[in-house]
């Protein structure tokens, strides 16, 4: 996902002259190819990410469209207050990129794990918050928030995530991309752990059990008309996410549920729950540890049927 | 200039504000008011009719809390009308305590300490990669010199030689609980600037003619931060240097004595 993030930003930066990126010491030769074409858009802002965010706002606030990049937690809660009030309160146009989505620097310790963010994005005002499955979803999803020119939280993972569309699928923020429809269940996939989402399906379907897949791309805005009719035409609606439970797409969807009237029993998370998460191996390790890798959410699942 | 009558009639206009509004921080605007008369008197570009003109110089009151002096000069300089003024603190009103970005004139949300140099940083990287010449002023308080994000920003302007950006410490030495040397340790002030890279004035912030003509200075090749030295709650013998003003709203006997001091009765 990185690479393709990096891959993506310099190809639209070719196009719209207003994309300035901005990093947090990090990205040494990610960006390479980037600054080889715009060596004058390019800054590094040191290990000091209120400034940063506050230098997107000012770049923002003068008619520049600034692209922050950083390791999640750092481009997320450290500087959160910067995002609230120098980026969303004035609802500019500017896009926080989070690297290292959940667990994906699940060896580096707690310092580096993600399991806040979303609940911390999909808070603020202005903000759309987007968790993009794959790579082929980077690259479309970086090019639909620079045209949204609003407010972006783009999460990504790290890189080597596998690759679920063999075709570029449409992408709009704020809508989800179905995969697969059934009848018995609805997977909802959410950024990187929509390859798992994948397997799942997979399992599932071996147990005779028919199930939607869909990459739920966006937390926020959520996808309205999807969510009706998956909840219409499902038994359960189940949201897989490398992120806790507290706050996550599980909670927006069951928030929504609420709001709309709609059965909100029929909704299962998969997530991490409510702690620290310390000595945990890398990230598959790491996964298995809160049952979030596809055999354990498959027995889980299965108990339902 | 006549600018002991102007800032006499802004620290009144500043007065009654808060006696309408009720509103605390009334000696935070006193100590700066000469700075930001000085500024928009004679020091910045902008269309008083078109406060969106995208070559207007900027300028962002970092210490938010001091909203009522800006709007005070604002409505001075036909940025606000008298009758917007009037709605300072009401319901439905964009003129809240602290300054709002949707209010026209103001170019940053700011009343949370440590966000306004950060953000000069961005509008004035931003006025050299557009090739512009606008230029960005920075009004911080003394107290918001504790935060972090501050010496962050201006590491960034150091290291990109910023020299149309230009930072002016209120350095009226107080904060909201005491002395600011005494809170943290901010001494020496200056100092900590210049060992930021960064060039550095002390100058006497009621001075206007002082204020005049060093703020009229262009910088080379490096950032520049005037630490003005203040008196918190200036202009008001008895508010003067006393931080029960930080918080306390002034009644109409006040005001009346206050403005016999100013000589506008």
């Amino acid at each position: 996902m990185r690479n393709a993030f990096a891959r993506s930003v310099s190809d639209l930066a070719d196009d719209h002259s207003a994309i300035i990126l901005l990093a947090g010491d990090i990205g040494n030769r990610l960006f390479d190819g980037y600054k080889e074409h715009h060596p004058d858009r390019f800054y590094n802002c040191g290990v000091a990410e209120a400034g940063m965010i506050g230098i997107a706002g000012g770049l923002a606030a003068s008619g520049l469209h600034p692209i922050t990049y950083t390791i999640t937690p750092f481009n997320t809660m450290r500087c959160l207050e910067q995002i609230r009030l120098d980026i969303c309160y004035p609802n500019y146009p500017a896009i926080i990129v989070g690297t290292g989505a959940g667990l994906s620097y699940a060896g580096l310790g707690a310092t580096h794990h993600s399991m806040e963010d979303i609940g911390l994005m999909r808070m603020l005002p202005n903000m759309h918050v987007v968790c993009p499955g794959d790579a082929t979803e980077v690259e479309l999803a970086v090019r639909a928030a620079v045209e949204l020119e609003r407010p972006v939280y783009i999460r990504l993972g790290k890189k080597g995530e596998p690759q679920v569309h063999s075709q570029p699928p449409e992408f709009k923020i704020g809508k989800g991309v179905v995969l697969e429809n059934g009848t018995d269940v609805a997977l909802l996939g959410v950024g990187n752990m929509l390859s798992v989402a994948n397997e799942v399906s997979a399992g599932l379907k071996q147990a005779g059990i028919s199930t939607s897949l869909v990459s739920l791309h966006t937390i926020k805005p959520l996808d309205d008309d999807l969510l009706a009719q998956l909840f219409f035409d499902c038994n359960k609606v189940v949201v897989i996410e490398e992120h806790g439970l507290a706050g996550g797409a599980g909670s927006a969807i069951l928030e929504w549920a609420n709001a709309k009237g709609v059965d909100a029993s029929k909704v299962v998370c998969f997530g991490a729950k409510d702690a620290f998460l310390t000595a945990c191996g890398n990230q598959q390790e790491a996964r298995c540890l809160l049952n979030l890798n596809a055999e354990s959410i498959i027995c889980n699942l299965q108990e339902h049927f | 200039m006549n600018w002991n009558l102007i800032s006499a009639e802004l620290r009144a206009q500043v007065l009654e504000l808060s006696h309408q509004a009720k509103a605390a921080h009334l000696a935070s605007a006193l100590s700066c008011i000469d700075i930001l008369a000085v500024l928009y008197e004679s020091i910045l570009a902008f269309d008083p009719k078109n406060p969106d003109w995208p070559d207007r110089d900027r300028f962002i009151l970092s210490k938010g809390h001091a909203a009522a002096g800006l709007y005070a000069v604002l409505a001075r300089k036909g940025v606000l009308r008298p009758s917007q003024l009037a709605t300072y603190g009401k319901a439905n009103s964009l003129l809240e305590e602290h300054p709002s970005p949707n209010l026209p004139g103001v170019e940053a949300a700011t009343g949370s300490l440590g966000h306004g140099l950060p953000i000069a940083n961005g509008m004035a990287l931003a006025s050299r990669i557009q090739k512009k010449s606008f230029r960005v002023y920075a009004l911080l308080s003394d107290g918001e010199c504790n935060e972090g994000s501050v010496w962050e920003a201006a590491m960034f302007a150091a290291r990109h030689k910023l020299s149309n950006l230009c930072a002016i410490v209120d350095f009226n030495k107080w904060q909201a609980t005491g002395r600011s040397q005494e809170v943290l340790a901010l001494d020496p002030l200056a100092d900590k600037w210049r060992a930021f890279g960064w060039a550095v004035e002390e100058i006497d912030g009621h001075d206007h003619d002082q204020l005049s003509t060093q703020l009229s200075r262009k910088c080379e090749g490096l950032p520049r931060v005037y630490i003005a030295h203040t008196v918190k709650g200036k202009g008001i013998s008895f508010m003067e240097d006393d931080n029960n003003w930080h918080y306390r709203v002034p009644t109409r006997d006040e005001i009346n004595m206050a403005r016999e001091e100013l000589g506008l009765e």
